[in-house]
């Protein structure tokens, strides 16, 4: 059986052939991008122990980010439910209004490193490249966000956010015109530019490096709130539930990082889609089999012959039909279980939290929240719940209008 | 014995010629059109590369997508290229064939079943895009088991030592990826510095077959000449695209275009 290996960083735990549990990763890419992959990955782990980037990526967490960003308790919401005690770290008080920051000024700092005057990034929800876009413009790196036709038009708020940082966006028209062929286009940009560019991954996806910064990056969140959970609690709750939603997957492992060694337990959430619809994005709760995708082996919803499947969510963030390497290994060495949630249960989620707490998750933790919602009543109170609010509902204020008649926050 | 591809360079070097390697999707636009065209253009090419199509390539530009894009589109299955090879082949037995795709494909159909079709249909060779050096080592040897060329890929940014090692394992066939770009891409840079690039290659292990593809159309293949072969595939994915635009017959056309750029090299 597959086995997490203790006081070793998760990231860390693949083989020669950057394989976690022998089976999920790797560096499935074309030989032009063999050298810029081993040049990014050998940077990495140099500055990964370099005091000096170190000291800087803290500030910029501190100072432009703004770490630590709040842990506060959903008093409303649990009373409500009436069982376990539900909290929320609200990474959307983060500077831009997600998560996706982290791994974007991490990327920004190590294109300066390589010297690299542009940067180039995909974006589903638009968070990543709204990030991307952000960080470029501190670091003064030019941008280039690729997003689906698709995403474009229904998270116009990002979008509308990315061209104000100077970035140019590039719509991709292939395919389902989401995040999958957003992934995709930016990856070719990269193969014929890569000599000039730095690419940024969005997630916890694609070759192995990119896996690595961007988990490493997000690990921020799971730094500060262990800490707070130990103000809080006094220490590590025995009875504790981490809820993330996973799309790609980089919140949740962040989210969970530092609690790798804890009794906490994980619960990941991914998009069931429509109500009584076959499209979904969740390859780990719909037991897909194991495929090729951005070049690494994962979990991946496609046919029998290998073509990938089309996915449907109401969170375009979620969009997307395969999943982290890293969430493939928790999931297959039991250290996390995974769930889906509706769009409706989604949308019905974000009712309620917005209504009782001063908090507005967007479509993406929401299923986060759908998760809790469902759980917490059947718990004792004596249990922690946290949840990771990961985005704000802007983005989704068109969608969010569509589908129950008004927006408030 | 030989390979058919080894014995394809041969005969041109007999004919102190370049050898004419061309691309298309099985499939495209149809599954017979598909095989009526790689019967056409066997006549003026040496070897023919056949691309089984993937909804998700990483590595090809907009001609070579929207190819499998319509293949795809049409139904085309697994079982559907190795029956356009296996007709292919019962009228030309000798022409080389070499299957060109994504690893993932392989990967559900499972390795040895996959190499059990190329044989029995008569595929000769093999390119996977995105399987590359060392990690292509084992299933390299399972190709070179069943005699079918697994066909290595270099690029301006492998380094010089990557390059000996690749050489050192590489079958009948090396690919030089003439730039950095996906398929398709315009030249963008000089035929005399890829040829530099490309000599320099060549020098490490002047016995192999070196041919040199990506951005290669009517207009530069003639300044590439003095390589052992070169490959032209998004050009005629672009006329196939081009005549169902027009609603011309795709398989005329492509024999025309696949004459002239025969002629260019000659």
């Amino acid at each position: 059986m597959m086995k997490i290996k203790k006081g070793i960083p998760l990231i860390d735990q693949h083989d020669k052939n950057f394989m976690y549990g022998g089976k999920f990763g790797g560096n499935y890419i074309p030989e032009t991008l063999k050298k810029p992959i081993d040049d990014l990955t050998k940077l990495f782990s140099k500055l990964r122990k370099n005091k000096k980037f170190l000291k800087d990526r803290d500030y910029y967490f501190e100072n432009y980010v703004g770490a630590p960003t709040p842990f506060i308790k959903l008093e409303n919401l649990t009373h409500y439910l009436g069982g376990a005690q539900i909290y929320a770290k609200v990474v959307s008080e983060a500077n831009g209004g997600a998560h996706k920051i982290y791994n974007a000024t991490v990327h920004c700092l190590i294109a300066k490193k390589a010297g690299k005057k542009f940067i180039v990034g995909d974006t589903g929800a638009g968070y990543a490249g709204k990030m991307l876009s952000m960080a470029a413009k501190k670091f003064g790196l030019k941008c280039k966000i690729f997003m689906g036709a698709k995403d474009i038009k229904r998270q116009r708020p990002n979008v509308e956010a990315i061209k104000k940082n100077g970035a140019e966006i590039v719509p991709v028209k292939t395919g389902s015109q989401t995040l999958v062929d957003a992934v995709s286009e930016c990856m070719r940009y990269w193969v014929s530019n890569c000599d000039t560019t730095h690419m940024c991954v969005g997630s916890t996806v694609g070759p192995n490096i990119f896996i690595k910064i961007c988990a490493w990056s997000t690990a921020q969140i799971s730094r500060e709130l262990i800490v707070q959970v130990r103000e809080e609690f006094g220490k590590i709750p025995n009875k504790l539930k981490l809820i993330n939603c996973v799309g790609g997957g980089s919140s949740a492992a962040g989210f969970w990082n530092e609690f790798m060694d804890t009794s906490a337990e994980f619960i990941g959430v991914e998009a069931g889609g429509p109500k009584n619809s076959k499209l979904h994005a969740a390859p780990l709760t719909n037991g897909s089999k194991i495929g090729i995708l951005h070049g690494a082996a994962q979990y991946v919803i496609q046919d029998k012959e290998g073509q990938i499947g089309s996915t449907e969510s109401i969170s375009a963030g979620l969009d997307y039909p395969g999943i982290s390497p890293l969430h493939c290994f928790l999931k297959d060495a039991k250290r996390a279980k995974y769930t889906s949630a509706s769009d409706e249960d989604a949308l019905k989620a974000y009712k309620l939290v917005s209504k009782l707490e001063n908090i507005s998750p967007s479509l993406e933790p929401s299923h986060a929240f759908a998760e809790a919602i469902r759980i917490a009543p059947k718990l004792k109170s004596s249990e922690i719940i946290i949840c990771n609010s990961c985005g704000d509902s802007h983005k989704d204020k068109d969608i969010i209008k569509e589908k129950l008649g008004s927006y408030v926050r | 014995m030989k390979s058919r591809i080894a014995l394809a360079f041969d005969n041109c070097r007999k004919e102190k010629r370049t050898a004419l390697i061309t691309y298309t999707v099985a499939g495209d636009n149809t599954k017979n059109n598909s095989l009526k065209i790689l019967n056409k253009i066997s006549k003026h090419a040496d070897i023919l590369e056949v691309g089984f199509p993937h909804n998700t390539p990483i590595a090809d530009g907009g001609q070579i997508q929207g190819s499998s894009h319509r293949a795809l589109k049409n139904g085309v299955k697994l079982k559907d290229v190795f029956q356009i090879i296996k007709k292919f082949k019962k009228n030309n037995p000798t022409k080389p064939i070499i299957l060109m795709g994504y690893y993932n494909l392989i990967y559900q159909n499972g390795e040895e079943n996959f190499l059990k079709s190329c044989k029995s249909s008569g595929v000769d060779g093999l390119i996977v895009v995105d399987l590359s050096y060392p990690e292509n080592k084992n299933f390299a040897n399972k190709c070179k088991r069943k005699s079918i060329s697994f066909i290595q890929l270099l690029s301006p940014t492998t380094s010089k030592d990557r390059m000996k090692k690749i050489i050192r394992d590489s079958h009948d066939m090396i690919y030089y990826i003439s730039m950095l770009s996906t398929t398709g891409g315009k030249l963008k840079i000089s035929p005399k510095k890829i040829l530099k690039n490309y000599f320099m290659i060549k020098r490490i292990n002047p016995k192999k077959n070196l041919v040199i593809g990506f951005g290669i159309t009517d207009k530069t293949i003639s300044s590439l000449k003095s390589a052992n072969g070169l490959v032209v595939g998004s050009m005629l994915c672009k006329t196939i695209t081009n005549s169902l635009k027009m609603g011309q017959n795709p398989v005329t056309k492509l024999d025309k275009v696949v004459y002239n750029l025969k002629k260019k090299i000659l």
